[in-house]
């Protein structure tokens, strides 16, 4: 496995190649993407996870472009994924966040890439935890994800983030379809942005009173800061605010407790691959006919055959 | 899965064409990566290279692919893309078409070429994974 200890290495000295096509075979699902992000875990949890998330047009990706400027300066390295969706019907996307980002990815410390949703079963958050450990292994301190709030894997998404910011415009009664869309409940910094037009007050009033009556956060109270993405009014609130949230993570030691059910994940999906890998290899067994009748015609249930098929392959092991 | 970004490099004002592609290839079951106007080569490059994209499509309708296309290839050489495959469209004068051919773009796409013939192109030249 030549190829997949240079990458590693790579990865290791934030070399944008190794970092893109390591992303690649995370992305496809392939063996080689599961083995590179297992043995990139232990090297990730050091990154701030921040999870940016609104209705579509709201601005999400001028604000990361401005706000990843504004990082750099602080001197953070800045890692950006942009979760698009696929066509359900051919598969393919359009994948359009980078043009409003183009001012701050040039840069050696900003890598930015484009993912798309690809439609299959819980395919999205495994490629994004893949591709969230990847970036945090290579040494990024931000790593900021966008995604349009809208679906239950977007949802899946903003809870691999320490730090969720939800982003509205006003004027567009998309506060409104924030709260039924139950992304309030997700977020622990809200951002109105477009407040150089009107109406800013009226949404940042109308989510105060909607996080009052949730009482969800017990000692974070989240900030709702107004910004004007475009031109960067607002962006030292956000910074602010986002530089908080993670203090108070710290102190309440929830970054611990974060990387901790994190490893725990790690290995369920390694016990779910051997499950798989388990299933596969049964159905080529030359038993496998007479297993389904004889459960189909309750001779034997379908633990136990459940049973029999572990043993068999710990014994041909 | 097929990726291809969509660039257009230099300083024309027009991306229609460019999006006319982006859906064909959408529409066609790739991802798409597009960028937006003005992009110099270096932005070009490396979005494609952070994209790990399969495919770059350049589109230049400003006559500037004499100097756009040789830069391109040249920054995608020093980045060891050997596996891009680069087309290019817009309008390109009959007389550059063996020029561009040359400096390494696989294929030129004149103005109203039939979408179809690029999808086919692409999955002609790139396997997909
Ligand atoms: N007036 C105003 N327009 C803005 C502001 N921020 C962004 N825009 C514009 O809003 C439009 C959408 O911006 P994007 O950053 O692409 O929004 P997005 O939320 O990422 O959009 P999707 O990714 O499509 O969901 C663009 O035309 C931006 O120029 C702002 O602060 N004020
Ligand atoms: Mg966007």
């Amino acid at each position: 496995m030549k190829d997949l200890d240079e990458l590693r290495q790579g990865i290791f000295h934030g070399q944008k190649r190794a970092i893109a096509r390591g992303l690649t075979w995370i992305e496809q699902g392939r063996y080689e993407g599961k083995l590179l992000a297992q043995q990139l875990f232990s090297h990730a949890g050091h990154a701030h996870v921040i999870g940016i998330t609104g209705a579509p047009g709201v601005g999400k990706s001028t604000l990361v472009n401005t706000l990843t400027l504004h990082l750099r300066n602080q001197g953070f390295k800045v890692g950006i994924l942009a979760v698009d969706p696929s066509s359900p019907f051919t598969g393919g996307a359009i994948l359009g966040d980078r043009i409003r980002m183009q001012d701050s990815v040039m840069d050696t410390g900003v890598f930015m890439r484009s993912l798309a949703s690809r439609g299959h079963l819980g395919g999205l958050s495994r490629a994004t935890f893949g591709a969230l450990t990847l970036l945090d292994a290579a040494g990024f301190d931000k790593i900021l994800i966008e995604t349009v709030g809208a679906g239950q894997s977007e949802v899946e998404i903003m809870e691999m983030a320490h730090t969720t910011m939800v982003v509205l415009a006003p004027g567009m009664g998309d506060d409104i379809q924030a709260i039924k869309a139950g992304i309030l409940e997700i977020g622990q910094v809200f951002v109105v942005n477009k407040a150089d037009r009107d109406g800013a007050d009226h949404t940042v009033r109308s989510i105060r009173s909607m996080l009052a009556l949730s009482s969800e956060h017990p000692d974070w109270m989240p900030p709702i800061i107004k910004t004007v993405a475009e031109d960067g009014r607002g962006m030292e609130e956000v910074s602010q605010a986002l530089e908080r949230h993670h203090q108070y993570l710290i102190e309440h030691g929830l970054m611990d407790r974060y990387r901790w059910s994190q490893t725990e994940h790690v290995i369920e999906q390694a016990v779910s691959d051997l499950g798989e890998r388990l299933i596969r290899q049964a159905r080529l067994n030359s038993d496998w006919a007479k297993r389904v009748i004889d459960v189909g015609e309750g001779k034997i249930d379908a633990d136990r055959v459940a049973e029999q098929i572990w043993h068999q392959s710990v014994q041909e092991e | 899965m097929i990726r291809v970004l969509v660039a257009k490099p230099g300083l024309d004002g027009h991306d229609r064409g460019a999006k006319v592609i982006a859906r064909a290839l959408r529409d066609a079951g790739m991802e798409v990566v597009y960028t937006g106007l003005h992009q110099t080569p270096e932005q070009v490059v490396d979005a494609a290279l952070s994209e790990d994209v399969d495919v770059l499509a350049l589109s230049i309708l400003s006559g500037a692919h004499p100097t756009l296309v040789p830069r391109i290839m040249e920054l995608v050489r020093e980045n060891g893309m050997d596996d891009l495959l680069i087309l290019l469209g817009g309008i390109i004068p009959e007389d550059d078409v063996e020029n561009m051919l040359s400096a390494g773009v696989a294929k030129v796409f004149g103005p109203g070429t039939d979408t179809n013939d690029i999808v086919r192109f692409i999955r002609e030249r790139v396997k997909d994974e």
